[in-house]
This record gives structure tokens, sequence and C-alpha cells, in this order.
């Protein structure tokens, strides 16, 4: 199923507008509008309390927004939720919950079945080669609550993987998992974008940033800056989002400037 | 001819596989006093219904039962949304007020309404057999027998039919709403099978047995498997086992009907809580002698030579 012939071809896959989320009169999320478009691996950073898992909660229409709306292809969220798959906190769910991983995966194929429809022989097929995909198909009997963190992680991954969706919202994927797991998720992501995804990912770790994303929103409760990494990571927009906190950002930003340096001298 | 035995026996059956199909999703969900709750808050439902057709009519009961559960829901959900007040704390306010409001009335309106408290509360199944349902002058058998089958048959439908959304929206409400499946009818058929099935067990075993056999048989399934089908025909079958043998133990021991099978659901849990396989605590002991026989400090550093 082609997903892209949904909507205009002229309208960009993931647009959010005016989006302003408030808990008890707080605003936590002020006025934030972007636009992104195919084939882009964005990740979303900013300080704690900054808003990051608000944003991606508020624009799936999780949480009550105070005003705003999303548009997917130019089309409002509720028709087109099959084209956005969505991977929660890890910790946002039951781990002790009685299913098995196939289970779980199976659940990508969801958004493709009508009510009442049950999975067949085709999406449980899709489902393993999700599995397959995140080197997790020996696991597929298992209960999910017999994995480690980061193979819990890669069966989140390998379910919204299930869902052959356009766009992947994610959050925090990369959050507690080992350094193995790590690799096999940011090299799947760029493969996710190189199929021409929309790949945005609620990220905490500034310093993997520069090298495995293309598209940065650098976020505290207003959008400080959004745009390609090369054009928004730079010292002012940093300060501005994280604040007094110069010295380690200063001395990132210089790293990362000689890891581009020592990457572009190899080439 | 269906002895009088008999039909007591169906009767309990009956009731503990409806308990135990929709209370499999209710513990599941982690709403587990969501069961209490309805089984307390549809009184004034059953009342009202009572004084507007003045009968024991039961289709307008379990209309007004029905319609008094998902209001507890709904006002449940309500408060705790819109005030600063926690989930549970507004589950408590909002059942023991609409049963207080349930007792008020029957205490009012005594004279009109021909059921007593103690039968709300406890039940009685031994009368079933004599509460027959007669139909065009044919003798068509216990009139709760009727009314339970046709509520396990909602149930096993509505489950048949929603099975991967009732699973998904139990493992994750927030997965199930990004999926896009219909999160609200699902919530709502779920509260509403609930509202039936409580309703239509009532008379037989009472509304705190009620609450037994939706939660009990569940949990006691859940300490022994890892597969979600597993766990509600495990259910099922601790269920039905807790109402025959609670049957027989009532007739030994001459007691309550309704009691003994709570009684039964208990000693099942505590007999599988001790001696489970895996989440039992002899599982659990026996697995951890294993670990210390294998001690995996000396297997990760073995003492140099």
């Amino acid at each position: 199923m082609d997903m892209k012939t949904s909507g205009h071809p002229a309208n960009p896959p993931l647009e959010v507008h005016d989006l302003t989320v408030a808990y008890d009169q707080k605003p936590v999320l002020w006025d934030i509008d972007f636009e992104l478009p195919e084939r882009s691996l964005t990740a979303i950073v900013g300080p704690n309390g900054a808003g990051k898992s608000t944003l991606i909660k508020a624009a799936m229409g999780l949480i009550p927004a105070s005003s705003g709306y999303t548009l997917i292809f130019g089309k409002p969220l509720d028709k087109q939720r099959h084209c956005v798959a969505y991977v929660p906190q890890r910790e946002s769910v039951d781990w002790n919950f009685p299913i098995s991983v196939m289970d779980v995966v199976l659940m990508g194929r969801y958004p493709h079945l009508r009510l009442f429809q049950r999975p067949g022989r085709q999406d449980k097929e899709i489902a393993m080669n999700a599995l397959v995909e995140m080197g997790m198909d020996a696991y597929h009997k298992r209960q999910i609550s017999q994995l480690s963190g980061g193979q819990q992680q890669r069966v989140f991954l390998a379910r919204a993987l299930a869902q052959d969706a356009s766009i992947y919202l994610m959050d925090e994927p990369l959050a507690g998992v080992d350094a193995a797991t790590e690799d096999v998720i940011f090299l799947k992501l760029k493969e996710l974008r190189d199929r021409d995804k929309t790949v945005v990912v609620v990220h905490h770790d500034l310093q993997s940033v520069p090298e495995n994303f293309d598209r940065a929103m650098l976020l505290n409760l207003r959008m400080v800056a959004c745009g390609p990494v090369s054009d928004v990571f730079s010292e002012k927009n940093l300060q501005k989002t994280y604040g007094g906190r110069l010295n380690i950002l200063s001395q990132m930003i210089e790293e990362s400037r000689q890891q581009r340096f020592v990457r572009e001298q190899d080439s | 001819m269906i002895t009088s035995t008999a039909w007591v026996i169906i009767t309990a059956i009956l009731v503990a596989t409806s308990c135990a199909l929709v209370g499999t999703f209710l513990v599941m969900r982690k709403m587990s006093l969501m069961g209490d709750a309805i089984a307390h808050a549809v009184l004034p439902g059953i009342v009202i219904a009572f004084l507007l057709t003045a009968s024991r009519n039961t289709f307008p009961m379990l209309i007004g039962a029905g319609l008094f559960g998902l209001l507890t829901v709904w006002l449940t959900e309500a408060l705790s949304k819109k005030g600063r007040i926690f989930h549970d704390a507004s589950m408590g306010i909002v059942f023991t007020t609409l049963f207080a409001i349930g007792v008020i009335m029957i205490s009012l309106f005594a004279a009109n309404v021909d059921i007593d408290q103690e039968c709300v509360l406890y039940g009685e199944i031994a009368y079933v057999p004599w509460d027959l349902w007669i139909w065009r002058d044919t003798n068509m058998g216990p009139r709760p027998v009727w009314i339970l089958s046709l509520v396990l048959v909602i149930n096993i439908t509505f489950i048949t039919l929603m099975y991967k959304e009732l699973k998904t929206y139990s493992f994750s409400p927030q997965l199930a709403a990004t999926l896009g499946l219909p999160v609200g009818l699902i919530h709502y058929g779920l509260m509403g099978t609930v509202s039936f099935t409580t309703i239509a067990s009532f008379e037989s075993v009472g509304a705190i047995l009620v609450v037994a056999l939706l939660i009990v048989p569940p949990a006691t399934a859940y300490l022994l498997t890892d597969r979600f089908h597993r766990l509600l025909l495990l259910a099922v079958l601790f269920g039905i086992t807790s109402a025959v043998g609670g049957y027989y133990l009532a007739l030994w021991i001459n007691s309550s009907i309704a009691g003994a099978i709570a009684v039964v659901n208990g000693l099942q849990f505590a007999l599988v809580f001790t001696l489970a396989p895996r989440y039992g605590l002899l599982g659990k002991y026996l697995a951890g002698r294993r670990i210390q026989k294998a001690d995996p400090v000396l297997v990760s550093y073995p003492t140099p030579k």
C-alpha cells in the first residue's frame, strides 16, 4: 500500500502549526510551528522539561493541546493515523503484560486491518521480517518481560517498522540502550530516511547529533531553531536552548567540529 | 427434567464464566476495582427501573444498571481529569455516592420496591430454580439462567470480535490510540459488558461476590501463563471450578453458596500463589537456589591458580 498517494504531493509529510500545550494553566509548549520534509532524520533536543516528549505526544493527539493542529500530507491526523508510527518511551508500557514479542510487533499491522479483522499470514510475515531487521527474530516467542532494555527497544522499533508508515515519531529510542543496540538503531534510522521516510527522534545526547542526524529542532518551551544541523547547531542557538551552561556546550561544539574536520580529512 | 441442584450449578457456572472473561481485561488494564465500583453504583439504576416499570422485569433493570455503570465510569474519569483529584479517589467518591443514593431510594420507596439490601449485597443463588420464566403458559426454566446465558453470549461475541482491540487497549491505551484503534468504543464497550455482567450476576451471587469472581480467577491465572489467550481460558477454568467446588463446599458445611464460591476462589489463588512454577513462591525460591548454586561471581571471576 502506498501511503504517499493519500495526500497531495505538494503537501509536506508532517506539519504542526500554532501548537500550545498547558498543564494547569501553565504553558509547557508555546506556539510551536514547523514543517518536516520527506527523506529527513530530525533530532528534537533540549534540556529536561523543555517539552520534547510533550511535543510529539501533542502532535499525535495523545494529550490535549490548548491550540494548534497537525497535518499529515495536508490532511488532519485522524484520517491519516496509519501513516504515522509512534514509538513511546520504553517505560510507558507494562512489560509484565502476558504477550509475546511477536504479538507486540503484530500490533504494528493493526492500522492496516479493519475493525474485527484478525492479522493474517501476510501480516505475520511482515512482522517477522521487521524482527529480522532488528536482529530479534530468534526471540519472537519470548514473553516481553524476559528481554533486556535494549532488546525491548528493538522490539518497539520492529513494531514501528511493521506498521510500514511514512512518518516515524520516536520518544527517546536510545535511552538506556547499550552501544551495540545504539549502533543498530542509528543504522535503522538512517535506512528509514533513505527509504524516503520522515523520521523524528526525541534525543538526549547532543554529542551524537551532528554525526547521526541531518536536521535538529532545538526546543525549550518555544522553538529556538529548526533546520539542517549545519545551520541550527550553533553555539548561539545551543546557549539559547540550554541557558548558561556554556562550558560544556562550547567544549562539545569544539569536539564535534574537530570530529567533522577529521572526517573531512579522512574522505 | 433438570434438577434444582443442576440449575444452581448451571447458574453459578454462567456467572463465573462471564465474570472471568470481562474480569481478565479489567485486571490486565489495572482497573480491577472499577468492577467493584460498577457493581455498587448500578443500584440506583435498578431501583429506578423498578419504580418505572413496577415489576421485577429484568430488561428494564439491565438497561438502568447499564446506564448507571457507564455513568460511574464517565463521572470517575471526568472528575479526575477536570479537577485536582486522583483517579482512585474519584472512583471512591462516585460509586459510594451513587450506591448510597440507591440505598436511600430503597428505604424511601420500600413499599413499592420488592428488593432488599441483603439480596443486593449477598444474592441468593439457592432460589434460582424457583424463579421461573413462564412464557405463554409454558415453563421455560429459571429466568436467571436465560438472562445469564444472554449476557454470556454478548460477552463472548464482544471479546471474539474485538479481541485484538481489547488486547492492545489492555496493554497500552496510548499505543492503541496511536494505532488508530477506536479507544472510546473499546473502553465503553468493556465497561458496558462489565455493567451487564454485574447486574445479571447480582441476584444470584450479590454485589460483593461478583467482585471476587471478576478479579480473583484472572489474577490466579496470571500467575500461571505469559500468553493472553491462555490467560482468558485459565481464568474461565478457575471460575468454573470454583463455581462447582463452591456449591459442594456449601452443601458439605451447610453455608451460603455464594460465600463458598468466593472462598474456593481465594483457596485457588493461595494454592497457585504458593506453588506456581515460575511466578509462585516455590518457583521463585527454587530459581533463587539454582542461581546461588551457579554463583555468578565465581563464574565470571574464576579464582586464579
